[in-house]
């Protein structure tokens, strides 16, 4: 491969610089824009790999030369987003540069691109060639040519018409839409007879009558049903069509909500992490339920009010195209207002929804914590928080209102001066005998229907922005790609045998780094202990295996298999986890052990409560297995939810297995317990255990010490005492019965 | 101004070494603050190479000054949170947006991922995190000029 194969093109504003700095016998093999200065400036300056070693270019084209020396090395560290490249000698630092995290992966690669060039320079040989395919942006391995990290990291901002995207949602029920839209057309047009045959009325009967003509009661009894018939049929019609409509809208929002939700199952741990309840329930229930009210209601209206308007603008211009105009004419100045108001209300009704999720956040925060809240006795200070939210939330809408209440006003006032117009413009033509007074009537019966009309449309517009923001907030967790995605081409492995292989493994939480290159093969039907002090990324590592998260760097194989590249049920379908906490849901004890296998037999849930050690319990219970039991299983003790817990994983009989504290939280007779039921478990599978004593570790086959998200010593307990290492110092620690920690020197604490 | 004098060194590869009351030398030493945001200046702590604490300094004041000045010099090389003096434009009122702003130490972009990561400190100053953890300080949002105000508010 030669030296070329992994460029990086210099960035275009650069290249100026670069062909007038550096000389063309040097040719540049690899470039990298950093963000920063050395004084943490936003200022680009450009570092160069050539044959000869790095070179370092600043805005202004002055160039410093490092040649490559034997010993010479780039390190990189970060810490709260901001990361810093360094030069050494040996162990003595020859310069060093800053940069923003988001170059973090373009500097790994960077590194790694001059240690290549510097061991071929130093040492006279050619290049290494590349081993594995990887992402130019992340250097994490490529899947069927793409890079899964990458190709996530791409987020588009939801488009402004969202409210058209809910078509999605009511493309199953087009032919009920259809059959609702046509319904309307026609009961619209019912409801314009009416003042329609005012007009014969005024000219054929009363001002004939008034001229001396008697009154024909045949023409009147004709008008009459007339106008009885067009009201029945407009009810009718009327009735029919929000029925449908009502129906269809109905169950949009139902769909709605259940594939949001279903969207929302599927996402990652990370969006959980992110997320507060009050919130995420607030989108899913409120939202979705103002979506369907806009649709059933507010939506329907106005397309009855278009529809209406339209058909009386024919109306009135086949009548008398003058008086048409004049009638219409405030309708452009009306739109053009209500125009002007809907950005404000806009940005008024988004601020209101997020005050309302300030405010139902406090109660997700307060009720699930009340007994902290109790015990503190802070139930003034959660009450001052609460009224704090409501506050805001009354600030927000009284500035809302100031716009709003001033809106409403406006647009009668212009439909009076409309209809003041319309009288004097009407007179005017009745006197010079271009109309007939008939005509004017049905005029006013018309118009006095059309701006009342307008006046409840100019309410759409708030009622339709409410409804696009909540459309919004819904498409906003819909939108969301799981950071853990499916792959799109998925490997099926039929019999998995457990082996585990990870592979420069690393993640980042935010910008903190919480495993960095992670190495370790674990063998078939291996027990691993994973030791380290709490924040050294034991149970973090056991997310990334679960595939709750994504590793950020590297990969994680299961039989060689990268674990992206298979179906994540599937996958999961694998592991059973026994977590510290064990989480029960509402219902019986049977269902809550047959979670991860709804269709087990009973016969099977007494099996696996027996291997459990929990059969026993169980039984005491008044109810047995079909004892309820509540959200947090209450009328639970820790080591009988954990039992349940141990059975529930039993019952899938899962090839991966993974405890993650499950002793933690119990007292040392219920431990050994849970321990019996644990040897149960275990035998046969690959099981991953964390455990803070060391005690319940002693069946592992290898324990792997980890401290600050880096793995230090791997062995048996026998061969890590004798190292007297890292566990070692754990190891006594905890026989001496204090507090575990690596390498405990607490010492020399002063205070200034 | 006499105080604390610390025995702080910095070795060839840049890293500070602390030598300790009763003279042991930690190498690879960090100066954390306790309050980076609340209160600067409030509760040093050195902490050593395997995150033990060193020493609790209570105040910056406290310290000698040519101590000072090599604790407050290790922070300022640490510490890294812009102060956004304007926003020039943003990519979209929905997010994810790409703001456009001028900082006390240059111009630059920042992608804000959600509203959530805009927090309130007090009633005027907002701490944004973008999408990168890199943290933006906005010390008193009422005293932004006025487009970066009407920007900024369509995300409050």
């Amino acid at each position: 491969m030669n030296p070329s194969a992994t460029p990086t093109a210099i960035p275009p504003h650069w290249q100026n610089l670069v062909h007038t700095g550096v000389p063309d016998s040097e040719p540049v093999l690899n470039s990298l824009e950093l963000d920063l200065d050395v004084d943490l400036h936003f200022k680009h300056s450009l570092l160069l790999l050539t044959s000869q070693g790095l070179l370092c270019l600043d805005a202004l084209g002055q160039i410093k030369p490092f040649p490559y020396q034997n010993g010479s090395a780039l390190r990189q560290h970060d810490h709260a987003g901001l990361g810093t490249l360094t030069l050494f000698l040996g162990e003595t630092r020859i310069a060093f540069w800053r940069y923003t995290l988001s170059l973090d992966p373009a500097v790994q690669r960077f590194i790694h691109q001059f240690d290549r060039l510097r061991d071929s320079s130093t040492s006279g040989l050619p290049l290494v060639p590349e081993v594995q395919a990887c992402c130019e942006q992340c250097g994490a391995d490529l899947l069927e040519g793409h890079c899964p990290q990458c190709d996530n990291a791409e987020e588009r901002p939801p488009s402004t018409w969202t409210l058209l995207r809910l078509w999605r949602f009511a493309r199953p029920y087009r032919w009920q839409l259809l059959s609702g839209f046509l319904l309307m057309l026609a009961s619209t047009a019912a409801t314009l007879v009416p003042p329609y045959l005012t007009m014969p009325l005024m000219d054929k009967v009363l001002i004939p009558y008034q001229n001396g003509t008697p009154i024909d009661t045949i023409t009147v009894s004709w008008l009459l049903a007339g106008l009885f018939g067009s009201a029945m049929m407009a009810w009718g019609l009327g009735w029919a069509k929000t029925y449908i409509l009502a129906l269809v809208s109905e169950r949009i929002g139902a769909d709605l909500r259940t594939e949001t939700y279903e969207h929302l199952l599927k996402l990652s741990l990370e969006y959980f992490g992110g997320k507060r309840t009050g919130d995420l329930m607030a989108r899913i229930g409120s939202e979705s339920d103002r979506i369907c009210v806009f649709l059933s209601l507010h939506l329907l209206d106005f397309a009855t009010d278009l529809l209406m308007i339209a058909m009386t603008a024919a109306i009135l211009i086949s009548i008398n195209p003058w008086l048409a105009l004049v009638t219409l004419l405030p309708l452009p100045i009306i739109a053009w207002m209500i125009h002007k108001v809907r950005d404000k209300l806009r940005t008024g009704f988004e601020k209101i929804d997020r005050v309302w999720s300030q405010v139902s956040n406090v109660l997700a925060d307060t009720i699930p914590g009340i007994r902290v809240v109790k015990a503190f006795a802070q139930e003034d200070r959660e009450a001052t928080r609460f009224r704090a939210a409501n506050a805001s939330n009354l600030q927000v809408n009284d500035h809302i209102n100031k716009i709003w209440s001033l809106f409403s006003p406006s647009v009668t006032l212009l439909t009076e001066i409309g209809l003041l117009v319309v009288w004097a413009f009407g007179i005017w033509l009745v006197s010079r005998d271009q109309i007939t007074v008939g005509v004017l009537t049905a005029f006013l019966a018309y118009i006095s229907r059309f701006y009342a009309r307008l006046d409840s449309m100019s309410r759409i517009v708030s009622v339709t922005q409410k409804a696009a923001s909540g459309a919004k907030r819904i498409f906003d967790i819909l939108d969301h790609v799981s950071s853990v995605p499916e792959p799109t081409s998925p490997t099926h492995l039929n019999q998995i045998s457990g082996r585990i292989t990870l592979r420069d493994a690393g993640f980042r939480y935010g910008n903190r780094a919480v495993i960095k290159g992670l190495n370790l093969d674990i063998a078939p039907g291996e027990m691993i202990g994973l030791v380290g002090h709490s924040g050294s990324g034991k149970s973090t590592l056991v997310n990334l295996m679960c595939r709750f998260y994504d590793v950020s760097e590297g990969s994680i194989s299961i039989d060689g298999v990268n674990i992206r590249q298979l179906p994540i049920a599937e996958y999961r379908g694998n592991i059973g986890l026994v977590l510290q906490e064990p989480f029960l849901f509402f219902g019986s004890i049977a269902e809550n052990i047959a979670y991860g296998k709804p269709d087990a037999s009973r016969a099977e849930i007494v099996a696996a409560a027996r291997a459990a050690h929990a059969h026993e319990f169980i039984l005491r219970l008044p109810h047995g297995y079909d004892s309820l039991v509540g959200e947090r299983g209450h009328g639970l003790s820790g080591g009988e939810r954990q039992r349940i817990s141990i059975a529930r994983a039993l019952l899938i009989d899962p090839r991966i297995l993974i405890l993650d504290e499950a002793t933690a939280s119990v007292d040392t007779e219920t431990e050994k317990e849970i321990q019996k039921a644990l040897d149960n478990l275990v035998q046969g599978r690959t099981t991953i255990a964390i455990a803070h004593r060391l005690s319940t570790l002693h069946k592992a086959d290898r324990l792997v010490v980890l401290d600050r998200g880096e793995i230090v010593e791997i062995g048996n307990h026998d061969e890590l005492i004798s190292r007297q290492g890292a566990y070692y110092r754990l190891y006594l620690a905890q026989a001496r019965n204090v507090d575990a920690d690596i390498d405990d020197r607490a010492e020399n604490e002063v205070i200034v | 101004m006499s105080g604390l004098e610390l025995q702080l060194q910095r070795d060839p590869s840049g890293q500070l070494i602390y030598t300790d009351a009763a003279g042991n030398e930690h190498h690879n030493v960090h100066v954390v603050r306790a309050y980076p945001i609340s209160a600067p200046d409030e509760g040093i702590s050195l902490l050593g190479d395997d995150g033990h604490e060193l020493i609790w300094i209570a105040t910056l004041t406290g310290l000698s000054a040519s101590s000072r000045i090599i604790v407050e010099t290790e922070l300022a090389t640490r510490e890294f949170m812009p102060k956004i003096a304007s926003l020039k434009s943003v990519s979209s009122y929905a997010t994810p947006s790409v703001w456009k702003i001028t900082t006390d130490r240059g111009d630059t972009t920042l992608t804000l991922k959600a509203e959530d990561h805009i927090r309130r400190l007090n009633d005027t100053a907002l701490l944004i995190t973008d999408s990168q953890g890199i943290s933006f300080l906005i010390a008193d949002s009422a005293k932004l000029d006025r487009h970066s105000k009407k920007l900024l508010d369509r995300f409050l």
